[in-house]
């Protein structure tokens, strides 16, 4: 596949990743690199504020690239602990480092915890395998 | 760019000028008796100091370096790029028109009412509308004033409804509209078909409902042949129906949005009525209504008592002014002209040969690129480069080789549910060689992306700049020019 899916956390079907911080117990997200493939050169992100709730399927960022502006939706219902700030000045890592220096935000989440339906690399693999075929 | 083409700024030079003045007749004083203390310039204002034929040339070679209707084929899509023909600018100069000012009082400009009256009339006739406010200049500002009127509706019932429902192919304006009324947007995904599902809008229709926003035809170029039902659909909920102009250019003189059941309209003036569009502006986006919201308009709306024209101040329910006086007047007086000039028939003929224009292209480059949705098409079809994209070059890449054929390409990445997408609307006036011409370049372009993509992803080679850094300039935008110290 031309798109990396570590297996390492889970995945929506709107292509944002998650990954579960066992330590913090956060949930960091993101998106994932084929999201980023498809925006192309992202130009500008808008980060939500820490301290603040959001409800799963609420926009966490909006986050515009030289094609499109689309909404970040949050898999999960909680507290935002910690935006990645960096990306105010460096949208650019959500292109060159989508599931490392390019998340998002770290989601305390709420209980009962709450989160979209989430796949795994290979759920994901699969789903993006489909709609690269339905493009043909 | 800077090196080959300075700015004006960098052409200054001390002690050089366009202008000479005759002797001061009047005893001189010294400024600081004429102006207070805090109004005097500290530092030199820096204008550039050149003579006049220097003027002259640098905007000479600017202007020859531009690209617009007048040059060439604008196939923009959603933009209406059409012909503006030049009797427009003849009637707007007339010293009657362009030499009045709105407070030398209604009497005096008794002609300019007039036509406003008049044009009033002839938008009415071609959207089923009641009433007309000329105050809005731009299709976002009319989408602004028109749903802020159908939420002062909602709450001269004692309704509370927040909630706009947009299609996902919509125009980005729309939702930001919505946004900036403070309301809540609620994204309907097309069907496969590219239009509005009614069961699925049937589904998402409640008591917070406020409106419906669309375009007919949408911006997939495809008419929403469901519209009745969609409108009984919204009314039955309690929301209304707002109309984006944007795709009148279709449908004038075949069917109206008032009967289809919209509330509000706003129309491009500077797209389907052939005023300047673009950086040649200024827009007009007049907002028209039905019976039920006349009161709401913007004030003053245009009005006559007898044989007199006047300004209507007196609405109290008015949601208020937009803008000063009667918006871009000088634009309105262009788009009556337009209309005019073409009768009713000249504009069914017009809508007859966009739609006729734009599937004769679509038929024409359909075995070349994906086609998302079949037509046929109205004014405007939306083609895929994704078959190119796996190649290597895209829509932008296609976009940027077409200026090498001297052709202005067409919206690229919109709407944003065709991937790879190419907007195109070709507008009624092309002749055939023009379009013959844009279908050969295409073509040119897709068998180029077969043997060597990397050639077209270098392109455009011929223009004044080649492949600007778009990236860069979003990411650190320079708008402003500052002298180096």
């Amino acid at each position: 596949m031309k798109w990396s899916i570590p297996e390492d956390r889970q995945y929506t079907d709107e292509h944002e990743w998650l990954q579960v911080d066992e330590k913090e117990d956060t949930r960091i997200v993101g998106i994932t690199d084929y999201a980023q493939d498809k925006l192309g050169d992202v130009v500008f992100i808008e980060l939500p504020a820490s301290g603040q709730t959001v409800s799963l399927g609420q926009s966490l960022a909006v986050v515009e690239s030289v094609k499109a502006v689309v909404d970040v939706y949050s898999p999960v219902t909680g507290e935002i602990l910690r935006v990645n700030q960096e990306l105010t000045e460096k949208p650019e890592l959500l292109n060159e480092d989508p599931y490392g220096k390019g998340w998002i935000a770290a989601i305390k989440a709420g209980d009962p915890i709450q989160t979209a339906k989430l796949l795994t690399a290979q759920g994901y693999a699969n789903l993006i395998t489909d709609l690269e075929k339905e493009e043909i | 760019m800077n090196a080959a083409f300075p700015l004006i700024f960098e052409k200054d030079r001390p002690g050089r000028k366009g202008f000479s003045l005759p002797p001061c007749d009047v005893p001189l004083k010294p400024l600081e008796e004429l102006l207070p203390q805090e109004c005097l310039r500290k530092s030199r204002l820096d204008l550039p100091r050149l003579s006049e034929v220097d003027v002259v040339r640098h905007y000479t070679a600017l202007s020859r370096r531009n690209y617009g209707v007048d040059s060439g084929f604008y196939p923009l899509g959603s933009c209406t790029m059409k012909y503006n023909p030049k009797i427009n600018e003849d009637v707007a100069a007339l010293a009657g028109f362009a030499s009045i000012h709105p407070l030398q009082g209604d009497p005096t400009y008794q002609g300019a009412l007039e036509l406003l009256y008049n044009m009033e009339q002839c938008l009415k006739e071609i959207t089923g509308m009641e009433r007309y406010s000329f105050q809005t200049v731009a299709g976002a500002h009319g989408e602004l004033t028109g749903l802020l009127i159908i939420l002062a509706y909602h709450r001269s019932r004692g309704e509370k409804r927040n909630r706009v429902l947009i299609p996902d192919s919509a125009h980005g304006t729309n939702p930001a509209t919505v946004t900036m009324t403070g309301c809540e947007v609620l994204q309907l995904p097309s069907n496969d078909k590219g239009l509005v599902d009614t069961a699925t809008l049937k589904a998402h229709l409640d008591e917070k409902t406020a409106a419906l926003m669309l375009t007919n035809p949408n911006t997939l170029g495809l008419f929403e042949k469901d519209i009745l039902e969609i409108s009984r659909l919204v009314h039955e909920a309690g929301g209304l129906l707002y109309y984006d102009g944007a795709n009148l250019n279709a449908i004038m003189g075949h069917c109206r949005p008032g009967d289809m059941g919209f509330d509000v309209v706003h129309l491009n003036l500077h797209k389907t009525f052939s005023t300047p569009h673009g950086s040649g502006g200024p827009g007009s986006g007049p907002l028209g209504v039905t019976a039920r919201l006349e009161s709401f308009l913007p004030y003053p709306v245009t009005a006559k008592d007898g044989d007199r024209f006047f300004l209507d101040y007196q609405r109290p329910r008015s949601i208020g002014k937009v803008h000063s006086f009667f918006g871009n007047f000088g634009v309105v007086v262009k788009a009556y002209t337009y209309i005019r000039m073409m009768g009713a028939r000249g504009l069914k003929q017009a809508s007859d040969d966009a739609v006729l224009n734009a599937n004769y292209l679509l038929n024409c480059l359909k075995d070349i690129y994906h086609v998302p949705y079949r037509g046929p098409c109205k004014h405007e079809f939306v083609l895929s480069a994704k078959l190119q994209k796996k190649r290597g070059a895209g829509a932008g890449d296609i976009a940027k080789a077409l200026l090498d054929y001297g052709l202005h390409p067409p919206t690229v990445y919109f709407p944003l549910i065709v991937e790879e997408a190419l907007m195109i609307e070709p507008t009624e006036t092309e002749n055939k060689e023009t379009l013959d011409h844009f279908v050969e370049a295409l073509k040119e372009i897709a068998a180029e992306i077969e043997t060597d993509p990397v050639k077209i992803k270098g392109a455009p080679y011929s223009t004044p700049v080649r492949r600007l850094d778009e990236v860069l300039a979003a990411r650190k935008p320079v708008v402003r020019w500052k002298k180096e110290p």
